[in-house]
């Protein structure tokens, strides 16, 4: 399949995607889909809760906050445990106290930051409670998202729905199906799907044996992307044929990855009543996403500089270190754009080796707080929040009181809402500072200089946006980059989901003003340029002298800027 | 029929109080230049003033800018030298011009409340008591509910209202109005203003304010800003700029760090300086002066807000009520056209009539004489010694003149109707139709008869204010809904809407009609602005978002709305839904240029701050500065000019036109947002030049 023939199957695939399943998700948390009514009333009863039983945003995340703990608890004690637990043909003992906790969060946070090795490291026991975690940090970032949407579509309400039936709903009608019909296709395609161990193989050619990793891979995949998680089974990720066999698992897996975090803008607009700015905020994701994937394109595609110098001029596949020749360099950009873009982090490539610039658009993506699309979820509510400045400012400037959908955004949504826009920048510019400044910190990278720096900078961006790519380069499972990341990890995901609830809960409350024709439009071009504008000057601003000591420095000692 | 033609005695009898026509003469807000040169030498004086911690650390930015200049002045100190001596000197000048703007703004006020104070009486008043004796005493020790006299040439000690008497009294030192008022007891015209002056007769006047709460005393207040609250809009944008000042603490603070591991040295002089440059100082400097000045860009017009809330929400008004008369009509209905009955000429219509009105003082009256002579050339003329006005009653409904043996009257159609048949005429075929067809297109149709002769039928036409009905096109591009107010029946009230071009009309208003009107648009989530005057529309005033009381209404009035107009202008509430917008308008405004001349400066200070390690990137120093110091001085400077520069913007607010919010925000975005990413290229690059030119670099 050509590139060009990837971008249109693409396009028409995800623009079906974004009108049916945006409105089969509207409908799903509205309640109006109930074929699997006898599988949501048992639960119901057994958490003592009904659909019925709404909460204020204040139960709603005290209610997440309780669950997030107990998973993570789970979680934590299933790796410290897994030599005693079934599955493990290996005979994996206990994973390390550090490395289990940072693993832990770091899939709470819908991250799948891996400071580990996974055929190496974890049971098939607990692999596969890192899918439990796929399904359900997802789901905690949808349901988060959905309480700011109910907050601009509900009036005068103290409620902003109940957590436990979200999260129910979420799960079974749309990730679980999703993933299985995926995963069919994956194990279909090749991709390994075994309980059994290890494979040792002699390669007589070479004189040495081989141990193969296999496992329960192949319907692990599909909620891995799907779920914007990122984390694969092997630590290879999506590089290896066994995760990622063929083109088509490829295109799967972009497509899986975009899938809901756009389509959830649909379901945005179908919710408060205004398709058009469900639309608008589509318009602004694809602006970004498609000037980061213009920029990779054009770097990739330009030969390795390094490469040169070692007098290898011509390069006319474009920069292929560290590149699956499978996949090419505008696939192996297309997919690095995608999961850097959607707080996914899965990799097809080493960004390690990607050109200054490609490595500047994977770090932009991230730095721009993961909102083209985003993660499932976070991403819809991290524009909204851009949004909301933006209305800020916008509408203060054609004279009234700002309002979106309606609801005037004051001085508690600006509190609350700055609040989830710094949070992210905040934790990793100190983070990054602490590293850089510390003996724990510097030894770090496997670089020095710009390079070192970027390893360092992109670990912290990525965790604090609970993306978990790895630029690589850098040692990861050292007690201060564990205990450093797990803070990052749980402040970038909390530090902005918590005020996203309140801000919901907030906005509910509200009494809605009628549009007008005095009213700020949302949903026109000019307010697209408005948000994209916000999130490039916000980030941009914020970023710009890291990356300027980073990647920026890094491209103008070749000489010049593109 | 008759119910159709409430106004036919209202007409003859209306008793035209001088209420203060709006005229452009100012009695609190003298007109002064933008920069008055007594003002400017008082703000001078005050930016030092404001450098008190105390005052500073209300505003973040600011504060944050003056901690800077604090740890460059010491680093001067530490380790001499011109670059950080420079930059000390024009940080401390940034923070100089924040006070400046701040203090322009308040000046401009306190020379208001200057004029004001000047005028509060310390004269003695006469103090009645209830057993009708009298006594002096300072007009300090007045409590609410004494009674006072007042006579020709004495000064009104206190606030209250009329009880007993009349007199014409001077306004002029609160509204500028030269002309007299009449104020009696009773009614709609009682209330008196401490501080004003009785011109003649002799009044009792019950105080109804304590001591230092008088309205003289409010105005005091508002006008210097005193206890100025910060509006909501307000503290939302400074929540907003506080966010992105701790944005950037961090981002410049880890440049050390950041700087040290690639094993550069990192000036602290430069990372302050970046530091200011990059938070939101412009707008930090003048958001508090933008607000004091809307403040007073209602006062220049003779409206007192008692809270900039009320300002900030005539912005956001989506439903204008307006009375009809004196709003939308000019208060009189004139004559405009005189219908001969069936049998008669106009000519002999118009003459009766112009004698039915010669005595008629009433402007109605007068403009039935004038259309006469205008129509018809026909001349007041002296009808001897035997004529006999009957003036206008209640119970007749009519008025006119006996002379000669003739009896002209004119009034109301079914009086006049009735008292000619009584006389033993007969009512003209189609009369009816045509009083039928004057109120049905608005109008007040008089008819006029010479004895038991029905001549035919005056129109007296509510005229609609000139230019009212473009004004009206502006608010529905503005998103604004008007609704006309009239006790009017719903016939008459729709033809003047229609003319008027208002969207909507509460026909036959009553007090509690006005009321719900108001409650459903607000449940509706609309912001309702009104005006009002009587005692009768105090609830309505009081509970809308925006209540203009007019200066010459009750004091009940002017205690339930939130603004006063002094004018007593009911069509100012346009002017201020525009002062609201216009101040909301000048802070986004603002608050876009500042965080947009970011970009640039980045361009200046980073280069500048790394090139001596990563030479390469002198590549991003695309304004080719001379040198990194010059890089970044030029950048403070045009940070801290820029602040200046813009002062006259912020107290005369960005310039307000009337249109869609779509071309507003486009026309703003592109002057403040585009144009506020290209000038500090421009700017900078220049005083970069100057600073070479000069060898300062």
């Amino acid at each position: 399949m050509g590139f060009t023939w990837t971008i249109v199957a693409l396009i028409v695939a995800l623009g079906l995607t974004w009108r049916y399943l945006g409105s089969y998700m509207a409908a799903v948390f509205d309640g109006r889909v109930h074929f699997l009514g006898w599988v949501e009333r048992p639960i119901y009863r057994a958490l003592g809760t009904s659909p019925e039983h709404e909460q204020t945003w204040k139960r709603y995340a005290g209610s997440l906050i309780i669950f997030s703990g107990v998973s993570l608890g789970l979680t934590y004690l299933i790796f410290r445990i897994q030599g005693s637990l079934p599955l493990n043909p290996q005979h994996l003992g206990a994973v390390p106290p550090a490395l289990s906790f940072n693993t832990a969060v770091s899939f709470l946070t819908n991250t799948n930051w891996q400071a580990y090795g996974g055929e190496t490291t974890m049971s098939y026991f607990s692999q596969m409670t890192l899918v439990v975690q796929q399904f359900v940090s997802p789901a905690v970032g949808i349901v988060a998202a959905l309480v700011l949407v109910r907050g601009f579509s509900r009036r005068n309400s103290s409620t902003i729905g109940n957590f436990w039936v979200d999260l129910t709903r979420c799960l079974f009608y749309i990730l679980l199906p999703i993933a299985f019909i995926a995963g069919i296709i994956f194990v279909g395609q090749g991709a390994v799907e075994t309980l059994a161990g290890t494979v040792s193989i002699h390669d007589a050619l070479n004189g040495v044996t081989q141990t193969i990793a296999r496992g329960p891979i192949g319907f692990m995949e599909p909620i891995k992307q799907l779920g914007t998680n990122g984390g694969g089974f092997l630590n290879q990720n999506g590089a290896t044929p066994f995760e990622n066999p063929t083109a088509l698992t490829n295109w799967l897996s972009i497509y899986l990855i975009l899938s809901i975090p756009f389509a959830l803008t649909y379901t945005f607009g179908k919710m408060v009543g205004s398709i058009r700015h469900g639309a608008t905020l589509l318009v602004a994701m694809l602006v970004i996403f498609g000037s980061f994937l213009a920029i990779t394109s054009y770097a990739e595609h330009q030969g390795n500089p390094a490469v040169a110098a070692a007098g290898i001029v011509s390069q006319p596949t474009g920069n292929m270190e560290g590149k699956e020749v499978r996949f090419g360099d505008t696939a192996s950009a297309l997919y690095g754009v995608t999961s850097t873009n959607t707080s996914t982090g899965s990799i097809d490539t080493a960004y390690d080796s990607l050109n200054p610039m490609g490595g500047f658009s994977m770090l932009g993506g991230m730095m721009l707080g993961e909102v083209s699309p985003g993660g499932t979820g976070s991403g819809l509510y991290t524009i909204l929040l851009m949004a909301i400045i933006a209305v800020f400012i916008g509408g203060l400037m054609i004279g009234r009181t700002p309002e979106y959908l309606g609801k005037r955004i004051q001085a508690k949504e600006i509190k609350l809402a700055g609040l989830g826009v710094l949070v992210m920048p905040l934790i990793v510019l100190i983070l990054t500072g602490i590293a850089v400044s510390v003996h724990a910190g510097r030894i770090g990278p496997l670089n020095a200089g710009p390079h070192g720096f970027s390893e360092i900078l992109y670990a912290f961006t990525s965790q604090a946006n609970n993306n978990g790519s790895a630029f690589g380069g850098i040692s990861a499972n050292t007690p201060f980059y564990n205990v450093a990341g797990v803070i990052d990890l749980l402040v970038g995901r909390f530090g902005v989901m918590i005020p996203v609830l309140a801000l919901g809960g907030a906005l509910a409350a509200k009494q809605v003003v009628p549009a007008g024709l005095g009213t700020f439009r949302t949903d026109n071009t000019m307010f697209v340029g408005l948000v994209v504008g916000v999130i490039v000057v916000v980030g941009g601003l914020t970023f710009f002298p890291a990356l300027a000591l980073g990647p920026i420095v890094e491209q103008l000692s070749h000489g010049k800027f593109f | 029929m008759n119910e159709s033609v409430p106004a036919g005695g209202r007409v003859a009898t209306a008793v035209q109080v001088g209420a203060g026509s709006p005229t452009m003469a100012h009695g609190v807000a003298e007109a002064r230049g933008l920069f008055d040169r007594e003002i400017l030498a008082q703000a001078l004086g005050g930016s030092f003033k404001k450098l008190d911690p105390r005052v500073q650390v209300k505003n973040p930015v600011m504060f944050v800018v003056l901690v800077g200049t604090v740890i460059t002045l010491i680093e001067a100190l530490a380790h001499p030298g011109k670059f950080a001596w420079l930059i000390t000197i024009w940080l401390f000048l940034t923070v100089i011009f924040a006070n400046f703007a701040e203090a322009m703004a308040e000046g401009r006020g306190k020379a208001q409340a200057d004029t004001l104070r000047k005028m509060r009486s310390e004269t003695e008043a006469r103090r009645l008591h209830p057993d009708g004796s009298e006594s002096r005493v300072a007009a300090a020790e007045l409590a609410k509910g004494d009674l006072v006299i007042c006579e020709a040439n004495d000064l009104i000690p206190s606030d209250g209202e009329i009880t007993e008497g009349i007199a014409s009294v001077d306004e002029s030192a609160i509204t500028g109005e030269s002309a007299p008022v009449i104020r009696e007891s009773g009614g709609d015209r009682s209330a008196v203003t401490g501080g004003t002056k009785v011109l003649s007769d002799r009044i009792v006047i019950q105080i109804t304010a304590e001591r230092g709460h008088t309205f003289l005393d409010r105005m005091i207040h508002l006008v210097e800003g005193a206890n100025r609250q910060k509006t909501p809009n307000e503290i939302a944008l400074t929540i907003l700029l506080a966010v992105l000042t701790i944005v950037f603490l961090p981002v410049v603070v880890v440049l050390q760090p950041f700087g040290h591991f690639a094993g550069a040295t990192v000036s602290v002089v430069i990372l302050v300086s970046l530091l200011v440059c990059l938070i939101p100082t412009t707008i930090g400097a003048l958001l508090s002066a933008i607000g004091i000045a809307g403040m007073d860009r209602l006062v220049q017009r003779n409206v007192l807000a008692m809270s900039g809330r009320a300002v900030e929400a005539a912005g956001d008004v989506q439903t204008l009520l307006l009375d009809k008369t004196g709003t939308i009509t000019l208060g009189n209905r004139m004559a405009s056209a005189f219908i001969p009955a069936a049998g008669h000429t106009e000519e002999e219509l118009a003459e009766a009539a112009q004698l039915a009105s010669l005595a008629d003082e009433t402007p109605e009256g007068r403009s039935i004489v004038v259309l006469a002579k205008d129509r018809f050339n026909i001349r007041e003329r002296d009808l001897g010694t035997s004529r006999q006005f009957i003036p206008f009653s209640a119970t007749t409904r009519m008025s006119g003149i006996d002379f000669d043996g003739r009896q002209i009257r004119k009034g109301a159609a079914e009086s006049v109707r009735r008292w000619a048949t009584e006389l033993g005429g007969s009512v003209p075929a189609g009369l009816n139709q045509i009083v039928e067809q004057i109120a049905r297109a608005g109008s007040t149709p008089l008819v006029v008869s010479d004895g038991p002769l029905i001549l035919g039928v005056i129109e007296l036409k509510d005229v609609v204010k000139q230019g009212i009905r473009e004004k009206f096109d502006e608010m529905r591009q503005m998103g604004i809904r008007t609704i006309m107010i009239t006790g009017d029946n719903a016939l008459t009230a729709a033809a003047i809407a229609q003319e008027a071009g208002v969207d909507d009309y509460l026909a036959e208003a009553t007090p509690e009609a006005k009321m719900a009107l108001i409650k459903s648009e607000q449940e509706g989530g609309k912001l309702v602005a009104m005006t009002g005057d009587g005692t009768n529309d105090a609830p309505a005033l009081a509970q809308a978002d925006v209540g203009v009381a007019m200066n010459t209404g009750t004091t009940a009035a002017k205690e339930a709305g939130n603004m006063v107009d002094l004018d007593s202008n009911p069509t100012k509430l346009i002017d201020i839904v525009e002062i609201g917008k216009q101040l909301l308008i000048t802070r986004g405004s603002l608050t876009t240029f500042s965080i947009a001349n970011d970009i640039a400066k980045y361009f200046a200070i980073i280069p500048a701050l790394f090139v001596a390690t990563y030479p390469q990137l002198n590549t991003l120093n695309i304004m080719k500065l001379h040198s990194p110091q010059s890089a970044v001085l030029s950048a403070v400077i045009f940070n801290a000019l820029v602040i200046v520069a813009l002062i006259p913007l912020a107290l005369r607010g960005v310039k307000f036109r009337a249109a869609g919010s779509a071309a507003i925000l486009r026309r703003n975005v592109w002057i403040y947002g585009i144009g506020g990413v290209i000038a500090p290229f421009i700017f900078i690059k220049i005083i970069d030049l100057i600073l070479t030119a000069l060898h300062a670099y």
